[in-house]
């Protein structure tokens, strides 16, 4: 398992042969071939690092590899005495990152592969640039998951936030997408700095920042049931760097306006890879999290709200990837919840199952976008099932897989978070059950509307009839035209910046399923989702947790717990009654998932009156919903205004105080200057100036004497004589 | 008849007279050569003078003194002489009057 350090390297090598080299000279097929391999390679080299890693006894199941140095020891202080600071590029394979490489490795390759159909139709630079992105991207989210310290981690962890950054403005000449791209690039640095003091915080108390270290060394501490003692306050700060990436309340604001990113991207890094990395940094430092019970409740609630009010707002959205970025954030909220209760293992296996189901809700999204050529109003979709049978087919077993229904992959880790939020705090369970209503009716709500119904989208030309497109041509008609762009106004940009695509500008056909490179992926995705679940059946159906068995050695599950939380021993002494338990739940959270199925199908199907009428009936709470409870409008009053305005103060401070220091100072220099020169011209010149004025003067007087005369001189002699004469003579 | 004995008193009459007559000439004549005589009377009142102390003290040093002034007398003349020369050949001229390029 030497090898595990290429597996980052390769999608890197990829980026870096396409950024230098691809942009500029290969041709569309030689930059998808790129992005793919290197993405196959990886993911081979994970599954054979993976099966390396299961054919080990459980107890030895770790493989560190060094490849050097990157921090030299320095000495620093920490609570007890001097440590060495010492950093190293180290990477681990453990249970944890062997599951989080396979789903980034497995999700990312199905769409690179799923990517270059759909980004056909961008110039032949851009699309290089697209892949050079993905594959850096795959490079630090491969480097966060297999990074053996928090620092290697943190670089990981930033260059993810920099490529999603990157890719929310891949079509940077539309100002929605490049204000997308900034304000996810500075709500997550918000995050970053919790997560970054939480780093510093870990050093100085454990004096290592090596995950196994760190986790050795909190065994010995005491747990901080009654105060908010240091490891409270580490995981506080941890906890902060997670909500950012992992958008979570309050920061959970960047990731609906990430959708203005190209669907792939959507897809990889805002729902299957990239948003879950604060539940997998969690998961990694749970050993600290345990000893934290405090954070922990403020995890859970943090958790089980955000997916509850991302819910809510899901309910209403009409943007087909709005919806799902929404109903992403609510999954999050799932995992976090996960996390808050103990349960990090069901945390990373509904990260798991998430992974799929929402990568491949995405991508279906992505195709029905494609095939209604740039339109993402699902009001003005509808009846496509027709039209796009496998993305359809695919998209149905993705939302059934989210909404909960047996036995897709969603079921069994929704289930297994909900038992455990039951076991945890009852009101929390309450909350995820709504929450699963909630996530079952927007689902069937966006699949109804798209796929099911009638068609209520703009008419399209038919081959049989060209007078009609001449007559849509002339009269201007407002149907899509390009039937391959990303929306009108978009196309206009490409093509003032870029030149005329090179595409063949057809009229619109029609909605049309997706070409073969698109298709695979959702099947392959749908398969995932249909059984991903299956590594994690609960034993109460007969299965064997197995995932939960394999990630015991890195994360601390409820074996650890049982000691520490209260809840956790409760379950596993009452192994009798909790399947009881058990079953009930599940009963309920089935139930509920039929139920807000069945409710979608009554509201947008059978009789499509009833939301429209709700919406009359409670215009101030639809419009609170449809306004994403004004978040961002109170975000942008409060922070941003309050940095403007605080921005504005210290301008007018600079402007007023600092600058008028430094005016004031040139100003007392140019008087202090001015006197200088008075001075000397008038004092010092002036006296230098009288002496030679004075001797020129005088001279020119005294010259007169001088006439050449011999005969004057001796007269001048004569008279000299003559008085000193009479002066000595008066003198006696 | 009996002639007054000669005192000093008449020697430094006479010397004194010789050389306001020399101061006169310097002044007052134009032709350079009568300048130069005059000087040569001036120098020579001053000889009068050093021989008339040398008898009255009866030390040989004023006499000694005069011969000596006697000799540079000989030498500024040819000196003297030389100048004038040489200012003729370039002025046609011996006017003093005429003698003034080293002015202002």
């Amino acid at each position: 398992m030497n090898f595990i350090w290429l597996i980052p390297l390769v999608p890197a090598v990829g980026a870096v042969l396409l950024g230098l080299v691809g942009i500029r000279w290969f041709s569309r097929t030689a930059s998808a071939a790129v992005a793919c391999g290197s993405m196959a390679i990886a993911l081979a080299l994970s599954i054979v690092a993976f099966v390396q890693l299961v054919q080990l006894p459980p107890d030895v199941r770790v493989h560190d590899v060094v490849l050097g140095n990157w921090i030299p020891p320095i000495p620093l202080a920490t609570a007890t005495g001097i440590g060495s600071f010492q950093v190293p590029w180290a990477v681990r394979l453990d249970p944890l990152s062997a599951v989080m490489i396979l789903v980034v490795t497995g999700v990312g390759f199905l769409i690179h592969v799923y990517s270059t159909a759909y980004m056909l139709d961008e110039p032949r630079g851009a699309y290089a640039r697209f892949f050079c992105y993905l594959n850096l991207f795959c490079f630090f989210m491969l480097t966060l998951v297999l990074g053996a310290n928090i620092p290697v981690m943190f670089v990981g962890w930033e260059g993810v936030g920099l490529c999603s950054y990157l890719l929310i403005g891949f079509w940077y000449e539309k100002q929605s997408a490049s204000d997308a791209g900034k304000k996810a690039f500075i709500v997550n640095r918000i995050g970053d700095w919790g997560f970054i003091l939480g780093m510093m915080m870990v050093f100085y108390v454990f004096g290592t920042l090596d995950f196994r270290a760190v986790s050795q060394a909190v065994q010995a501490m005491p747990t901080e049931t009654a105060g908010f003692g240091a490891i409270s306050i580490i995981c506080l700060l941890l906890f902060i760097g997670a909500t950012g990436k992992s958008a979570q309340i309050p920061l959970y604001v960047w990731l609906p306006d990430a959708m203005e990113g190209p669907t792939p991207v959507s897809a990889l890094i805002h729902a299957a890879t990239m948003v879950t990395a604060g539940v997998y940094m969690m998961a990694r430092t749970s050993a600290l999290f345990i000893h934290a019970p405090l954070v922990m409740t403020i995890v859970a609630v943090i958790g089980g709200v955000t997916a509850f009010v991302a819910a809510t707002i899901g309910l209403v959205q009409n943007d087909i990837k709005r919806v799902l970025a929404y109903s992403t954030v609510s999954q999050l909220g799932y995992m976090f919840l996960a996390t808050g209760v103990g349960a990090f293992a069901a945390g990373i296996f509904h990260l798991t199952t998430h992974a799929f189901f929402k990568a491949l809700l995405f991508l279906g999204g992505g195709s029905v976008i494609h095939a209604m050529a740039g339109e993402q109003n699902m009001q003005r979709m509808g009846g496509l099932r027709r039209h796009l049978p496998v993305t359809y087919a695919t998209m149905l077993i993705g939302t059934l897989a989210i909404a909960g229904i047996p036995p897709f992959a969603g079921f069994f880790s929704k289930d297994e978070i909900l038992y455990r939020a039951f076991l945890g705090y009852h009101v929390m369970w309450f909350l995820a059950v709504v929450t699963a209503l909630l996530t079952a009716f927007y689902m069937y709500r966006l699949l109804s509307l798209t796929f099911l119904g009638s068609y209520r989208g703009p008419a399209w030309a038919t081959h049989a009839s060209p007078a009609a497109v001449v007559e849509a041509a002339i009269h201007g008609v407002a149907h899509p035209v390009d039937a391959h762009a990303h929306g009108q106004a978009q196309r206009k940009e490409h093509e003032v910046t870029h030149g005329a695509a090179d595409v063949t500008t057809a009229v619109w056909h029609g909605p049309h399923e997706s070409p073969r490179a698109m298709t695979v992926p959702l099947i392959a995705l749908a398969i995932g989702a249909v059984f991903a679940g299956f590594i994690g059946i609960p034993a109460v159906l007969g299965g064997g947790n197995a995932l939960e068995r394999f990630l015991e050695p890195s994360v601390a599950g409820p074996a650890h717990s049982a000691e520490t939380s209260a809840a956790g021993a409760a379950a596993h002494h009452e192994s009798g009654e909790s399947s009881s338990v058990e079953w009930v739940l599940m009963l309920v959270s089935v139930g509920v998932a039929a139920a807000g199925i069945l409710g979608a199908r009554h509201f947008y199907l059978t009789n499509p009156a009833i939301p429209q009428r709700l919406a009359h009936a409670w215009p101030r709470t639809y419009a609170l919903l449809l306004n994403k409870y004004y978040v961002d409008e109170a975000y942008d009053a409060t922070v941003v205004q309050g940095t403007m305005a605080a921005s504005r103060g210290l301008r007018a401070f600079d402007r007023a105080v600092i600058d008028g220091a430094v005016d004031g100072s040139g100003w007392l220099t140019r008087i202090a200057a001015w006197c200088a020169h008075m001075i000397d011209k008038y004092i010092v010149d002036g006296l230098v100036n009288l002496v030679g004025w004075m001797a020129s003067e005088g001279s020119l007087m005294l010259r007169r004497l001088q006439t050449g005369l011999v005969q004057n001189y001796a007269l001048m002699m004569l008279a000299g004589v003559f008085v000193f004469l009479t002066l000595v003579l008066l003198a006696h | 008849m009996t002639i007054a004995p000669i005192t000093p008193y008449h020697y430094l009459a006479l010397s004194a007279a010789l050389f306001m007559i020399g101061v006169m000439g310097v002044m007052l004549r134009r032709n350079i050569i009568i300048v130069f005589m005059s000087i040569e009377l001036m120098l020579n009142a001053v000889n009068i003078n050093l021989a008339a102390f040398s008898t009255q003290w009866q030390n040989a040093v004023g006499q000694v003194f005069a011969i000596f002034v006697i000799a540079v007398a000989a030498a500024e003349a040819a000196v003297g002489l030389g100048i004038i020369l040489a200012f003729y050949r370039n002025k046609d001229t011996l006017d003093v009057d005429e003698m003034n390029i080293m002015r202002w």
